[in-house]
């Protein structure tokens, strides 16, 4: 797929993960563990978001990442984490929202969901990105500025566009995110920051068991798989753009 | 003149003057319809650390509050220019605080979870060089959980991180808010993108404003390490090169930039630290405009202003600033000012 693009950048340099500043929330387990792995394998710098203490300090030494405990659906942790990422990092050319809450569980109909467990899955899986992201978007534009490209990765579900019976708080949390990576992903084009939906699949994750606990585990897909394709992805968007793709470089003062 | 009490989700006043000495009063949503094609608008991207730390002189068991100021070395979290206040906090104006216990060097300081010895005592009493211990990670980890912004007494509400952050905020460098930022929106740096004005940024780390103590007063402001991407300075040389303006956001663009600028008034990429003074003998090289608050005699961002217009035209500017009831201080309203007709003023002297 977009394979005509090769000729036409085959004297530009093949974007890698080498290098690249790299920001992962719900970096300890599941499909967040296995990108801070392949991410810290590619070379990148990785700063890994989760809760608990523990699992992060694990994460953190297995793989050299940097650990940072948070929860992106707290409010308060927001800017202290925003301040940490970028100043250990010296700056940020990808986030990747990928923490997730699933609401109640075992999952429920609507009508026997609380209130308060529908407000924590919008909290985790759509303000807390949304918080995060705005908390880092002058830091994303700036590397944008300087010519590194910038890229925000929303992990979405299929729950996110299909009416699921029982997954209705995820679900809806997961269209609201989808929706605000459309929009924003129009409205920052033109600074250079590109939002990218991925439904990396159903994966053998303890989210998935949490939601499915008797699911067929050998008919899942493994974590690590839908990792490297979230990095392709991400790699193909770091790639150079053909040229009616580049976002104004007027806004970037490029020398002419 | 009224200081703004906090941050407003309102779009405040702008007042504008051009170069031949035009005064206007306009809303500051209406800056994304100012200025013409080609020239370039330089913003400041440092993010502000919270730099107030509240703690204890271990030596005379007294509390103090220890405000973060400057850098030893660009970026060394492990040592820090700093201001020292007695017990207290923001909610005392700072020149009625109480003095710090005398500091000596060797001194050790506990500051929440975060430990520092007093390395040297500058040359003022409550001027420390601190060292802290830790790495990075554990003293920027201490930070994010006990520093606050520093703040003033005219605002009433502790600050949050998200209150002195401008939208354009980057990296956590800056001691106080590049607060001329605040006049700053995405969508002001769309129109521009529109109207075909380029935009640039640098990062500069503003340093403290004001200790409350006259003689530390006169030592600011202390050298400030900046930054300038090569995009940045391709970008003023260029419009400078094509006769087109180059618009600094706020004082610590216009100090950057004049640093930066060496003969031939070009700018130099990279980075540097800013010991410059601007003031009314300042020729300057290469910013044409600044937009920044609402400044009065007798401070430091009032003398760097006189090199854009002189004290009789600034004066007029307050006082029409008064009647129109601006706001002043970071979260108060805007001014724009073109540098008045140096040209003729330096050839004539």
């Amino acid at each position: 797929m977009k394979q005509h693009r090769t000729d036409l950048r085959k004297h530009l340099p093949t974007p890698t993960l080498s290098g690249l500043r790299v920001a992962v929330t719900g970096g300890t387990s599941g499909l967040g563990l296995a990108l801070v792995r392949q991410l810290r394998e590619g070379g990148a710098q990785v700063a890994l978001v989760a809760r608990t203490e523990e699992a992060v300090e694990r994460v953190a030494l297995e793989t050299g990442a940097l650990g940072l405990v948070g929860d992106v659906g707290r409010k308060e942790d927001i800017y202290p984490l925003a301040l940490q990422l970028t100043g250990q990092l010296g700056g940020l050319d990808v986030l990747i929202n990928n923490a997730s809450s699933l609401g109640p569980t075992p999952l429920l109909p609507l009508a026997d969901t609380d209130c308060e467990d529908l407000e924590l899955a919008l909290a985790v899986n759509l303000v807390g990105p949304f918080r995060l992201t705005k908390a880092l978007f002058g830091a994303l534009t700036a590397s944008a500025r300087e010519g590194r490209c910038a890229v925000v990765v929303n992990v979405s579900s299929d729950a996110a566009v299909n009416a699921y019976p029982h997954w209705g708080a995820y679900g809806a949390s997961k269209a609201g995110l989808l929706h605000l990576t459309s929009v924003w992903n129009e409205e920052a084009k033109s600074l250079g920051v590109q939002f990218l939906s991925i439904d990396p699949g159903d994966m053998d994750t303890p989210l998935h068991a949490a939601a499915i606990p008797d699911a067929d585990t050998s008919q899942l897909k493994r974590p690590e798989d839908a990792a490297s394709e979230v990095l392709q992805a991400v790699l193909q968007a770091l790639s150079p753009q053909e040229p009616e793709e580049r976002f104004q470089s007027s806004l970037l003062g490029e020398p002419s | 003149m009224r200081p703004a009490s906090g941050p407003s989700r309102d779009h405040g006043k702008l007042m504008t003057l051009d170069s031949s000495g035009n005064m206007d009063v306009r809303s500051r949503k209406d800056v994304g319809l100012l200025f013409e094609p080609g020239d370039v608008v330089v913003a400041n991207t440092a993010a502000t650390l919270p730099a107030s730390l509240q703690g204890l002189h271990v030596q005379s068991g007294q509390d103090i509050e220890i405000r973060l100021a400057g850098w030893v070395e660009a970026y060394d979290v492990t040592r820090f220019k700093a201001v020292a206040f007695g017990a207290g906090d923001y909610r005392v104006p700072t020149e009625h605080r109480l003095s710090p216990p005398t500091m000596r060097p060797g001194d050790r300081l506990r500051l929440g979870p975060l430990r520092a010895t007093v390395q040297a005592v500058l040359d003022h009493s409550r001027l420390l060089e601190l060292r802290f211990q830790g790495d990075r990670k554990e003293i920027l980890a201490g930070l994010a959980r006990h520093g606050r912004p520093i703040q003033y007494a005219y605002v009433p509400k502790p600050l949050e991180l998200w209150d002195v952050w401008t939208h354009l905020a980057a990296e956590p460098i800056a001691f106080e808010s590049p607060s001329a930022g605040f006049a700053l929106s995405w969508d002001t740096l769309s129109r521009w993108q529109k109207r075909g004005i380029a935009f640039a940024t640098l990062s500069h780390a503003a340093g403290i404003s004001s200790t409350g103590d006259p003689d530390l007063d006169q030592r600011l402001p202390l050298d400030e390490p900046y930054e300038i991407p090569p995009r940045t300075a391709a970008a003023i040389n260029k419009a400078r090169l094509q006769g087109n303006r180059v618009i600094a956001i706020g004082t610590t663009v216009v100090r950057a930039l004049e640093a930066a600028t060496c003969s031939g008034c070009v700018v130099r990429s990279g980075l540097g630290v800013a010991r410059n003074l601007i003031g009314a003998s300042t020729n300057l090289c290469t910013v044409d405009a600044i937009v920044t608050g609402v400044h009065e005699h007798g401070e430091s961002h009032y003398e760097l202003l006189r090199a854009f217009a002189d004290t009789s035209v600034l004066e007029s500017m307050n006082q029409r600033a008064a009647a129109e009831d601006f706001q002043a201080h970071e979260f108060g309203d805007s001014m724009l000012i073109e540098r008045q007709a140096r040209a003729k003023r330096s050839q004539a002297v």
